[in-house]
């Protein structure tokens, strides 16, 4: 038997000072209220498409469109991110049993709050329908812009926190490899660090100064790409704080190990290089791109299938371990001893499974010719209601069903109805993107108030009627969700929590010596991924004559 | 490092399903010529109007026999709302946006493209079937996004030619 060595400095435990915890609990917060803002919104676009409009039960709200900008920005933007902010920088604490910057913590929390504020100031007056895609020249109120932006900077101030903690453990423990789980932590916001840097230009160099007045006017397919720019990293800036849990959490959960520790920092690696020069596979169907630069993103999209792949090996091969040594026997019957009672482990479990079919329709969407067919079609949002919407959306509930207990010490509230909670949702989001998808095929219309179109199509009703179905059932799930996380937080029993965070060990330990601790040199791979990134999108941009000449509409 | 062997043959075939993707793209491109929109040149969007072709919206003969059908989007409708086409010839679809962007899709083809302010998208297809086809705006382009929509009659070439 291989040693196991465990992804942690020190698998005995280690506690966070209370400040600490508290503020990561609060920026935690944040995401999941922005998640129940959001799902109500999701509701009533769901519903539009079963030709139901129950725009008319929501106080305050002017259009559809104000509902959609909500969802979108509230449920993939904030949830994620302040998820993200709170989760990633635990991690990295608990992984080198050290401390975070306090001043750091809470100047995130303070960017994070203070961009919300303005975000909801201006989507809640109905002064930035525009979607969270911001494609100009529709205009926002500037508040807006810079709201986003400072959502944005939060992010940056919890990687300079995870950054400041990694050096810090390094300078003390020289020659030594970093524990695995503080390295895919900080590489997954070092991917996004990367990759966000466009849309802050775009949206403080461009949008801001525009909504303002200062410029007049626009050019929208400059803006448009620098939003593609950031736009398909951001999703693996969402699925990445995913893949930690599945790689080096879940593991544990289940009694497996992880294979790898390698092969593990190798993923990252191959998602820090492959991740951002593909953005042009959103803007396959634009004018003023050539078709070349179009098929060489193609090409690297599918690059970037590749890590996924390997993740759908390394992950099942640790579940394998953990159910034949909960003794499971025959070639499938490990997965029955799998602790599906375990309400964290079967909500991520389900996220990964229904992952399978979102990553396969992601195939269709990177190919080059088929895109044609479903671009902006509901395909689309069948796709990513698997992937974001779930393989991310239900992982994050996962986990907060260890990680609320943990930080608020207070034991997860009902057991039955958490697990409740996530197959309801897994049923729903199965309907939904069924819907969804043949829709799609069929021309169905995504972004579109289809319950009150001057338009229709007999082969769009069934799937709308699923979307309908489908998207109810998940509204109530993330609903279930809420009571159990609610009533945690409130009436938990206390001293019956998770006092550790459950970390996994690997079957090969890290190498000391050899070419592997090269892995390790994060700032050097970052240097490689410029690299990448110059090649895909330089060409572009040096031939790109910026011609600014759309002043703002405000059609909302 | 030490890569297990059922690893490996997983990877590799996996590495030879993205290949064969790969290659059924570069046939669909250069075997049976379906291509993307791509650089077409530019146009003042607040001078769309006075700019040819779009100072003539509608379908036009070509000189190398195809026709070409130049639209206009802006919200929320299509100019002109309906053109007429011949089935079986090879026609040339060129639009723009006056405003904001919008969407360009034709119901049951390939035909998909964005109207960016400021861009010329042109694409090419050849209808297969007679009939009468949705025209929609597949974008979000502001509170009359779900009304803005038009329609291509496609008719035989000697009811086409009659018409005209």
């Amino acid at each position: 038997m291989a040693t196991r060595t465990s992804v942690v400095l020190n698998p005995a435990g280690y506690d966070l000072p209370d400040t600490q915890r508290r503020a990561l609990r609060w920026t935690m917060y944040i995401g999941y209220a922005a998640l129940i803002a959001g799902v109500f919104h999701g509701l009533a676009n769901a519903l539009s498409y079963a030709g139901i409009s129950i725009l008319g039960w929501f106080p305050g709200l002017s259009t559809y469109y104000q509902g959609l900008t909500v969802h979108g920005v509230a449920n993939v933007l904030i949830f994620t991110f302040s998820f993200s902010n709170a989760f990633l920088p635990l991690l990295t604490a608990r992984a080198l049993s050290r401390p975070l910057h306090t001043g750091l913590l809470w100047a995130s929390l303070g960017a994070l709050v203070l961009g919300n504020l303005m975000v909801i100031y201006a989507v809640v007056g109905n002064r930035a329908s525009v979607l969270y895609t911001s494609y100009a020249p529709l205009q926002a109120h500037w508040t807006y812009y810079l709201g986003l932006a400072l959502v944005v900077v939060s992010t940056w101030i919890a990687m300079l926190n995870m950054w400041v903690a990694m050096r810090g453990w390094r300078r003390e423990h020289p020659g030594e490899r970093t524990p695995l789980l503080a390295y895919v932590s900080v590489a997954s916001y070092l991917m996004w660090l990367l990759a966000s840097l466009p849309i802050a230009v775009s949206f403080l160099g461009f949008m801001l100064p525009w909504s303002l007045g200062i410029t007049e006017t626009i050019d929208p397919l400059f803006t448009r790409t620098l939003f593609w720019f950031t736009g398909h990293a951001i999703v693996y800036a969402w699925l990445l704080p995913a893949y930690v849990s599945w790689y080096v959490l879940i593991p544990r959960q289940v009694d497996g190990s992880l294979i790898s520790d390698s092969y593990t920092r190798i993923v990252w690696i191959l998602f820090l290089l492959l991740s951002i020069p593909t953005g042009f596979h959103h803007q396959y169907t634009d004018p003023g791109i050539s078709q070349g630069m179009k098929a060489l993103h193609g090409v690297l999209t599918f690059g970037v299938f590749f890590p996924s792949l390997a993740t759908a090996f390394s992950v099942v091969a640790a579940l394998e371990i953990g159910g034949r040594r909960r003794g499971g026997k025959g070639l499938l019957g490990w997965v029955r001893k799998l602790p599906w009672g375990d309400p964290s482990v079967a909500a991520q479990i389900l996220a990964m499974l229904t992952f399978v079919l979102g990553g396969a329709t992601g195939l269709v969407n990177a190919s080059f010719t088929m895109n044609q067919v479903i671009h902006n079609t509901t395909w689309v949002p069948g796709h990513f209601h698997m992937t974001v919407g779930t393989a991310v959306a239900l992982t994050l509930m996962g986990v907060g069903f260890w990680m609320v207990p943990h930080l608020t010490r207070r034991a997860l509230y009902s057991r039955r109805l958490a697990l409740a909670s996530s197959w309801v949702y897994t049923i729903g989001v199965l309907i939904f993107a069924r819907g969804m998808i043949s829709g799609g095929l069929a021309g169905m219309p995504r972004r579109t108030f289809l319950a009150e179109a001057s338009y229709g199509s007999e082969a769009w009703r069934l799937p709308g009627i699923l979307t309908g179905v489908g998207g109810t059932l998940m509204f109530v799930g993330v609903m279930l969700f809420f009571v159990v996380i609610g009533l945690t937080v409130v009436a938990g029993r206390k001293g019956a929590e998770p006092t550790d965070i459950p970390v996994s060990d690997t079957l090969t330990a890290p190498a000391k010596s050899g070419w592997e601790p090269v892995l390790d040199r994060l700032g050097w791979w970052a240097v490689a991924a410029i690299v990448l990134i110059l090649i895909a999108y330089g060409p572009f941009f040096l031939g790109y004559d910026y011609t600014p000449v759309s002043p703002g509409f405000r059609l909302f | 490092m030490k890569i297990h062997t059922l690893e490996k043959a997983f990877l590799g075939a996996g590495l030879v399903v993205l290949l064969a993707c790969a290659a059924a793209l570069v046939y669909a491109t250069f075997g049976m010529g379906i291509h993307l929109p791509g650089d077409h040149g530019r146009i003042d969007p607040s001078a769309v109007r006075s700019t040819a072709p779009f100072d003539a919206p509608g379908v036009r003969p070509l000189e190398d026999g195809r026709y070409e059908a130049v639209i206009i989007g802006s919200a929320w409708s299509f100019e002109p709302a309906s053109v007429r086409v011949p089935v079986g010839i090879e026609i040339v679809f060129t639009a723009t946006t006056t405003d904001v962007i919008h969407g360009f899709n034709i119901e049951g083809t390939r035909l998909n493209m964005m109207l960016i302010p400021g861009q010329i998208s042109q694409n090419t297809y050849t209808f297969k079937e007679p009939g009468e086809y949705l025209l929609i705006c597949h974008e979000y382009c502001g509170l009359g996004h779900h009304l803005m929509a038009g329609r291509v009659i496609v008719e035989d070439p000697a009811q086409f030619a009659e018409v005209r």
